[in-house]
């Protein structure tokens, strides 16, 4: 992404000819079928007018005025950007033996909760990962760690895949805590270590009855005030606490976390067996964040597995999520579609990855659908997003239409042209 | 690609299935008797009996099948709308537009496609089975570099619930591969996706060996603290060590075969699992799987194959095939590919959309693969991933060309093109029918039939295999 050039030459365009106060170019997407995901719903030949970084309407017909960079979306499907609800997109480049990944952090023998890591000042704009994977439609995403040795994993920041110097749109989106048993295996070995600590730390995060602790305050909790202060969002509910958890027992023990601490806003992650307790779910308004395609026992916690876990969650009233993955976070639409193929409804699958991601992640103010106010991140595809074969032909994120191209698409304009006399590291696409 | 001929292999039962290390050759006894010049009378010809595990697979009668009105993928370029499949004795009898026949059990396709059932030359399933607990890593014989002594199915458990998962997304048949830790990992075995109860009952009859082999970034990591190889030159000089002890073995082998054919009463050469596998290689009769992400480690690779005069069936993974595309091609070098996965290692960091149709549009013969319990399970969406962006970047591939990626080209490499991998009269009935475009994300495969046998139905749980695993589990009957 090359933003220095862009903000610079931004700048230079306003203060050398006086065009607009704003961004140069304001977008109309013009003709095509919108599934906006907002009150408007599916919106047929629809006009899309972006004005700097924001959509400034959005209606059937209509004209476009003056001063506008106009797209022909005429026989395309038009959806709010997609969002990658559980990436650790900008924390890592590539996985093994390759540097440090900031996905992953080891703090043993240390008794740090966990809470205070904050995946904001890790986030790498610059990583590749970001425009191979903007290119195919996925325009914001949320990125936490994958792995720490703590009982939290800390805090995720909620990211754009933009131009702009800074890729945080949300710093401190959201808390998260893994309890499966796999992990649980890693650290203390016994859920029968593992849950009391944790309800004796979500006690003391309590006891602050929403209020930060001070340097001068006194303070006689277990936990450091550092850590403890870092939950206090999260037992206010302002924050989303993501619990990564399996088995169906260990997901009603979250439920009565939720009758406990009733503020709590909690988002199920991979939650294999959840259908099995989906009604119950619903009524304790606990989201689910999931791996759709998941159908295997890959352990004792996952016996459960089946491909219409999110159809069933989804028919008992669950908010349903999809998008784990970090290399290949495109694929989330895949992902989407196939648990369409297995039950849940269409318009759905494209909320599990657009308007319901925004909301079950706390930014629905600003992304998740294509309406007025909101951030200007629109995609146009050859056909429904949901199928294996079509692709975004345009997307444009905070109201810039973003280059196509990524490291792959020269590597691959590099070799396809390579038939030429040219040695091939001369060949620059 | 050369392609040992199974039939002289393995085909053959009453010259080899019989008969363990010993046999007593009758015609050479006979033939020495002749010479009355020998003085020493022959002691009985040794032989390596090559087929010591012997497939028990059978299929149940397949009676006579005949699906209509099909759009039908033939696994080899050909699309026919409005098609018939005729399925006679577990073969594929007769393909047109309209075929009668009387007595036939009748399966009206409209709307539907049909198409060879996938094969995947890449799966670890049974070896790497789920719960992936522990207990159930069999996949690498992580012990030292080469061990190509050890066989796949050796630790196949047949209970792997993926088995069943991987069948109701079409997969017909299967190479089952130990792991990528080795410079050489072992013997692969090809199955049918059959649900039985040991993998003897699974074997694909009269199918050759791979033997899976490993370039660059693996056995580096695993054996780089534990006595090497530690780098890629010392991977290659690794390989290169192990094919002059594998030549020197054959030359044993081969000697002692002519001596004994001259008359001679030559001592037959000890047995060695290790060397036997590479010997098979050499002599042309198991097949080179080879695990290779980097360009230019395959060229290493294919210069190492020339070496010493043996052929790679396929490189595997081969992220950065699209780069020399015109080299496997030329070297008659499978590459068995993902459509997208890439960058958890360095020598996937250069992985790209268009690898497989750039691989297929040099000629080469492209394959889509899975190395994925989940993968396998929709290998078709793989496929159509590849095939749309080829499309976008100017390889105009046609879905019923691209089904050759999933069916005929998997199935030469795995040796078994003669009686699998596309539908045409006389291969083995083993085909899918698609409830729709199997391009589309939404398709399922409705019915899934091996040697004309319906094993799988959509929603029939008579045909939904459930392991003994999964018995009384919570996930009892969940796909």
């Amino acid at each position: 992404m090359k933003k220095l050039n862009r903000v610079t030459l931004a700048l230079a365009t306003v203060a050398t000819f006086c065009v607009s106060p704003v961004w140069a170019d304001n977008i109309a997407i013009v003709g095509g079928t919108a599934f906006t995901m907002g009150e408007q719903g599916k919106v047929d030949n629809a006009t899309i007018l972006i004005e700097g970084d924001v959509i400034k309407s959005v209606q059937s017909g209509g004209s476009v005025p003056s001063g506008y960079k106009t797209i022909d979306a005429k026989g395309k499907w038009v959806t709010p950007g997609i969002i990658g609800a559980c990436t650790s997109l900008g924390l890592v480049e590539v996985e093994y033996s390759a540097g440090i990944s900031d996905y992953t952090a080891k703090l043993e023998d240390s008794d740090y909760l966990g809470t205070q890591i904050e995946t904001k000042y890790a986030v790498n704009p610059d990583s590749s990962l970001m425009n191979l994977t903007r290119i195919e439609g996925v325009t914001s995403a949320l990125s936490v760690m994958a792995d720490t040795d703590t009982l939290f994993q800390g805090q995720g920041a909620f990211i754009s895949l933009g131009d702009k110097v800074n890729p945080i749109v949300k710093g401190n989106a959201v808390m998260t805590l893994d309890l499966t048993g796999s992990k649980v295996d890693d650290t203390a070995g016994s859920r029968a270590v593992v849950w009391p600590k944790l309800v004796s730390v979500l006690n003391e995060a309590a006891s602050l009855k929403g209020k930060t602790l001070r340097k001068k305050d006194d303070w006689d909790g277990d936990l450091s005030k550092a850590d403890v202060n870092a939950l206090v969002p999260v037992m206010k509910g302002d924050m989303p606490l993501l619990i990564t958890v399996n088995r169906t027992i260990d997901i009603r023990h979250v439920m009565h976390l939720k009758q406990k601490f009733k503020d709590l806003k909690i988002v199920l992650v991979q939650a294999t067996e959840a259908w099995r307790v989906a009604d119950e779910l619903a009524a304790h308004d606990i989201a689910v964040l999931l791996k759709p395609e998941s159908n295997l026992p890959y352990d004792f916690d996952e016996l459960g597995a089946t491909l219409s876990n999110a159809a069933r969650l989804d028919a008992a009233g669950v908010k349903v999520v999809i998008g784990m993955d970090t290399h290949n976070a495109r694929l989330v639409l895949q992902h989407a579609g196939n648990a369409v193929a297995h039950g849940l409804p269409w318009e759905k699958g494209l909320a599990s990855v657009t308007s319901t991601a925004a909301e079950v992640l706390g930014v629905s103010a600003s992304h998740g659908s294509v309406e007025k106010g909101k951030r200007a991140d629109v995609v146009v595809w050859s056909g429904d997003p949901l199928e294996v074969m079509s692709y975004a032909e345009t997307v444009v994120i905070e109201g810039e239409e973003i280059p196509m191209t990524s490291r792959p698409t020269k590597l691959r304009d590099r070799y396809l042209k390579m038939q030429s006399e040219k040695p091939y590291r001369y060949v620059k696409p | 690609m050369n392609k040992p001929n199974i039939k002289r292999l393995f085909g053959d039962g009453s010259k080899h299935l019989s008969v363990l290390a010993l046999s007593v050759g009758l015609a050479c006894h006979a033939w020495a008797d002749d010479h009355q010049e020998k003085s020493e009378e022959q002691s009985p010809y040794v032989e390596i009996n090559k087929d010591p595990f012997p497939s028990t697979y059978k299929p149940a009668d397949s009676g006579t099948v005949l699906i209509t009105n099909v759009t039908l993928l033939d696994g080899v370029g050909g699309r026919m709308d409005n098609a018939s499949v005729l399925i006679e004795n577990g073969d594929i009898k007769q393909v047109g537009n309209s075929i009668s026949v009387s007595d036939a059990t009748v399966i009206d396709g409209s709307g539907k496609w049909l198409t060879p059932g996938i094969i995947d030359n890449h799966s670890h399933l049974g070896v790497y089975p789920t719960p992936d607990v522990d207990s159930h890593a069999d996949g690498n014989e992580m012990t030292k570099p080469v061990t190509a002594e050890v066989w796949a199915e050796h630790s196949v458990w047949p209970q792997d619930p993926g088995f069943s998962a991987a069948l109701a997304g079409g997969v017909t048949t299967l190479q089952i591969l130990p792991g990528s830790a080795n410079l050489v990992g072992g013997r692969a075995v090809t199955l049918k996706n059959v649900p039985d109860r040991t993998v003897q009952d699974m074997k694909f009859p009269d199918a050759p060996y791979g033997m899976k082999m490993a370039c660059g970034e693996n056995p580096k990591r695993v054996y780089g603290g534990k006595g090497g190889p530690m780098t890629r030159m010392g991977n290659v000089a690794g390989y290169r060590k192990e094919w002059i002890a594998a030549k020197e073995y054959k030359e044993k082998w081969d000697k002692y075969e002519a001596e004994y054919a001259e008359g001679k009463n030559p001592t037959a050469p000890g047995r060695d699992l290790k060397l036997e596998t590479l010997m098979g290689v050499l002599n042309g009769e198991i097949l080179v799987h080879m695990h290779c992400y980097r360009a230019d480690e395959m060229a290493v690779m294919m210069d190492v194959m020339k070496e010493f005069d043996y052929q790679i069936t396929s490189f595997h993974h081969a992220v950065e095939g699209y780069k020399i595309a015109d080299l496997l091609a030329e070297n008659n070098v499978c590459a068995s590919m993902w459509a997208d996965w890439w960058g958890f290692k360095m020598e996937a960091y250069d992985g790209i959309l268009e690898n497989i149709p750039m691989v297929a549009n040099a000629g080469g013969c492209a394959i889509v693969h899975s190395d994925s319990d989940l993968g396998i399970q929709r290998l078709n969406q793989e496929a159509a991933k590849a095939l749309s962006d080829g499309q976008k970047a100017g390889l105009n591939f046609t879905k019923a060309q691209a089904w050759e990626w999933l069916s005929a080209n998997p199935a030469r490499s795995l040796g078994v093109f003669e009686q699998t991998g596309s539908i045409e009269p006389g291969k083995d009935a083993d085909v899918v029918l698609w409830s729709g475009d199997p391009f589309s994300t939404y398709s399922h495969a409705e019915q899934v039939f091996i040697d004309g046998v319906k094993v799988y139905e959509k929603g029939n749980d008579a045909l939904w295999p459930v392991t003994d695993f999964e018995l009384d589990q919570p996930g009892e009957g969940e796909l």
